[in-house]
This record gives structure tokens, sequence and C-alpha cells, in this order.
């Protein structure tokens, strides 16, 4: 099946656990193992004590919707989805954030709201790559 | 001292100048822009190219050859590059090396084919953006500059018809700059019902894309007295970074780094944050200025929009901001924090003609780089 939307490349060595788990449908974060922040984008040293003993934690996948915007057109040469589409930064229950889109919502700025409650929605693009999207809780 | 005050006013700004043209210029690479630009503003300082011995820059040309292509063997370079606003925080770069002998003419350049592409290279590290925006449709600041943008209509409640009051508001100004791009006049309706790119953004919501180069020349404040124009006194800067990666903004609706520049320019130059008579801001964006107002501590949270109403920072109105049209209507060629800085000076000499601010003393200028992720801050006057 032809892709829809890029890969995400370079997969890099310190988040390679974070594709790994989203493969198995499991949505894991990065956490300090001295001083327990959970924090992302992954990286070898803890952005609030700077320990370098960081392991992982599954999430919840519940979360909030921290922001967002309604693409009208593609900001990407490999997209290939329709507009319009709803881009996403969404606020983890566990506290970091990560963008993403919402999906299974109206794109329309009245049917969605800041703050509202959403939850992970696994969508696998290849043998090797599972997307986090997000929907809004019902 | 550690708050700089040693430093405040001891540097001046003696020349400014843009390239030749500034626009949709296809038949002009980035260094020719950047050259343009030098050349000019050295001109401009009444000094010539041989007197320069300091270069900075930012972007994808090295100060090396840019000293290369000058045919100068410069005794100080400064690449930084943390985004747009990076001219303005090398401003205080020079400052500080024009200040303790470590060079004596410094130029800091700016050359970008921000529209045509004539000598871009696109190479650069996305290992962060490729994993984790890309794959989602993110690209480009269109796509980032929402975010913050919506976060606080949540928060403050600020409405689609005030940022449009932004681009009227600056419109304004560029119909009295006859180097600015767009001149034709804007209503509030006009940009609500533009082409909508990504919202809560319509077309007339977003900056410019243009090809132009810029420069700005200083000096000791005791050298720049034998200089062509008006000195214009580096009274404070400031600068820092707060993140890359938007999801690491601890708040959507302040910049921290833009408090903290503000805050050191502030200090440095003794003043408070509303005592400026004249105001340059990063405009990407219509919710960029007002945003900028708030962390700076001029307006209050969820209030910079305000400051655009008709009467306050349009022309005749109590305090002007964006007076050169700004990259929403006079030019943005990717990096635009050299044009404020141009403008600011211009407006302190007193050489703006039909847009010229009467009485302007204290002028701001303010940047930032990436998504607020950098800030650069100005306070540049023309009294000591
Ligand atoms: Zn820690």
């Amino acid at each position: 099946m032809e892709l829809d939307r890029p890969l995400p490349s370079p997969i890099t060595p310190e988040a390679k656990p974070f594709w790994d788990g989203l493969r198995e449908r499991k949505l894991l974060l990065p956490r300090c193992q001295a001083c327990g922040h959970a924090f992302f984008y992954p990286r070898v040293l803890c952005p609030r004590c700077h320990a370098r003993d960081i392991g992982w934690i599954q999430a919840s996948g519940r979360g909030k919707l921290h922001a967002f915007e309604i693409a009208y057109q593609a900001f990407h040469k490999a997209w290939k989805i329709k507009p319009p589409y709803v881009l996403a930064m969404v606020e983890l229950a566990e506290g970091p954030r990560l963008m993403t889109n919402l999906v299974n919502v109206e794109p329309d700025p009245k049917a969605i709201k800041c703050d509202m409650p959403v939850q992970v929605v696994f969508s696998k693009l290849t043998d090797e790559i599972t997307l986090p999207l997000f929907e809004p809780v019902r | 001292m550690a708050d700089g005050r040693s430093l405040s006013s001891s540097v001046c700004i003696v020349g400014v100048d843009e390239s030749d043209e500034i626009g949709n210029l296809p038949g002009k690479s980035q260094l020719t822009l950047h050259l343009e630009a030098i050349t000019n503003a050295v001109r401009d300082a009444g000094l010539k190219v041989s007197d320069v011995d300091g270069i900075f820059t930012a972007g994808q040309h090295s100060p090396a050859l840019l000293g290369e292509a000058l045919g100068i063997i410069p005794r100080y370079v400064d690449g930084t590059t943390v985004g747009g606003c990076s001219f303005i925080i090398e401003v205080g770069h020079a400052v500080a090396a024009l200040h303790h002998g470590l060079c004596h003419v410094a130029v800091i350049s700016h050359g970008e084919s921000g529209r045509s592409g004539v000598g871009v290279s696109p190479r650069r590290d996305t290992s962060l953006t490729g994993q984790f925006e890309a794959p989602f449709g993110f690209g480009g600041a269109p796509t980032l500059f929402g975010m913050i943008t919506t976060r606080h209509m949540h928060v403050y409640g600020t409405t689609l018809e005030q940022w449009a009051q932004v681009a009227v508001a600056t419109r304004k100004w560029a119909a009295l700059n006859p180097k600015a791009l767009r001149r034709e006049p804007i209503t509030v309706a006009d940009v609500l019902n533009s082409r909508p790119v990504v919202y809560p953004f319509n077309v007339l919501n977003i900056c410019l894309v243009t090809d132009a180069g810029g420069a700005v020349v200083l000096t000791r404040a005791d050298r720049a007295k034998d200089c062509a124009k008006t000195p214009v006194y580096v009274r404070g800067v400031g600068e820092s970074t707060e993140h890359v990666m938007l999801t690491q903004m601890r708040d959507l609706t302040f910049s921290e780094a833009t408090h903290l520049a503000g805050e050191k320019a502030f200090r440095m130059a003794d003043v408070a944050p509303r005592d400026f008579d004249h105001i340059m801001l990063y405009d990407a964006f219509t919710s960029g200025p007002p945003i900028m107002l708030e962390s700076l501590g001029i307006a209050a949270r969820g209030e910079g929009v305000h400051f655009f109403a008709e009467g306050r920072a349009t022309p005749g109105g109590k305090l002007p901001i964006n007076t050169n049209g700004g990259g929403l209507s006079y030019t943005h060629s990717g990096m635009y924090g050299i044009f404020p800085i141009i403008e600011a000076t211009r407006q302190l000499r007193g050489e703006c003609g039909p847009r010229q601010v009467p009485n302007v003393r204290l002028s701001l200028v303010n940047g930032m780089g990436g998504m607020l992720s950098a800030a650069g801050t100005l306070v540049l006057s023309n009294e000591r």
C-alpha cells in the first residue's frame, strides 16, 4: 500500500525503544530513574535533574489536547492525506507533550477545544512503524 | 558589572541599509544580497569596507565566507545562528567585542534568497523534526506557531478579529514605506476572508516570503562621532533561548526567552518596559507581536492585542509599532531580524519621511528565533 504520510526518519538510537514499543501498540515514555521525571522526546539525560540514568514506562495513552491547528493544505511533500486535517499537540496524563494528529473528529474549530480529553489510537504504517494518533474521549 | 551597565551606550550603530533591492529577486544569490547590504551599510556610515575588522552573520553563510568575499581578514567573527533574531543577539555580542577592543568596526550581515532559493542549501539536522513532527504533517513555521496561537485564544479568549487587527495596523505603516512589498490598505474583513492556510491563520496572518539582504555597522561611541550620520546608542542588549521543539516550550502563551532577554536589556539600559516611544517587534505571524508585548511586560498577559487598535500602534498613534510595515507587509526573507534594527535606527535618526514618528528618543527592538524559541532585545536611543 502506498504511504500517505512521511515515515519518521532518521530513527535515532536513543528513540528506538519508543518506536519499538509502538510496534507492539504500547506508548512508551523515557523516565529518569533518579528523580522520576517522565519526559519526551527521548534523550540520554534527564532535562530536570541531569542524571544519565534513563528508563522507560508505559504511558496510559490518555491526555488532553493542549493546542491544535486545522491544515487546509499539505505542508510536507510526502503528505497525501486530503485536507482539512487536524494537527495537534497533546499533553499526556504523565506530563510530557507530543505532536500528533487528532482523528475521528470533524476538522472544524467549533468541534475542537483545547484541553478536551483525548486517547491514543495506534495507526500502523508499515511492519516497522506504528504512529500514535489521538482521538477525543467520548 | 554583572548587569552589563558598564557596556551601556559604549557602542553605536553608525550604518544601516538593505541590499540594493528587496522583494522577488531570482537574479541574485544569497551572497550577492549580503555583499550589497554590507557595502551599502558601510557607505551609510561614511566608512570603507576595508575599515571592517569584525564580521557577524547568521544562517547558511559563515562569517569566514563573507570575509573571503569581501577580501578582509577579520580580527573577530561570530556566526551565532539561533533563528531570525540572531542578528539582534549579535548586536550584543558586537557591543562586548567593540567595547573591549577585540575589533573596531563590526558589520552584522543578512542575505537570504528566501523566495527564489538562489544559492540555498537545504542541509540541516532533521533527527527531531523528522521523527516527531513530519510524520504528522508538520512542516514549516505556520504549522507550529498556530499552536501558540490557539492556546492563547483558549487561555485568554483572544479572537481571530483581534489577530487580524495586527495585520491591518501594520499594513497602514507599509503604505507609508516605498520599500514595502504590500502597500494597499486592508481591513479586518479582508484578513478574515483571505485564503485559509492552517487554522487559525489565513494568508494575511502570515509574513511575506521575499529575497532580501540587510546590514548594520557598529563602532565605539568615541569613534562614532566621526561617522557620517547621527549615532544611535546601544543602551541595552539581552538574549536567551528556551526551546527548539515546540513541545518543550514551558507555557505556549508566554516566551521565557523573550522575558529574560527583555529584562536584561531593560536593566542594562536602566529603563522600564513602558518607557518606549517606538517599538519594533518580529512579526512572522499576527499573534507574535502581542505575545511579545506580554512576555516583555509591556502589556498585561492576554492584553497585547489591544495595543494594535486604531490610535495606538498605527500611524499617528500613541505607541507606534512596526513602522516599516513589518514582516507582514514590508519584507520577510526568512531571518527577518536585521530589518527591525535598520528601521529603529532610521527612526532615531529622523530619516523616515512620511512614516517618521515625531520626537523618537527611545526605541525597542525585539525579535524571536524559531517559534519564540530564542529572543534578542535591544534598547536603542539617539541620546547617550
Ligand atoms: Zn531526573
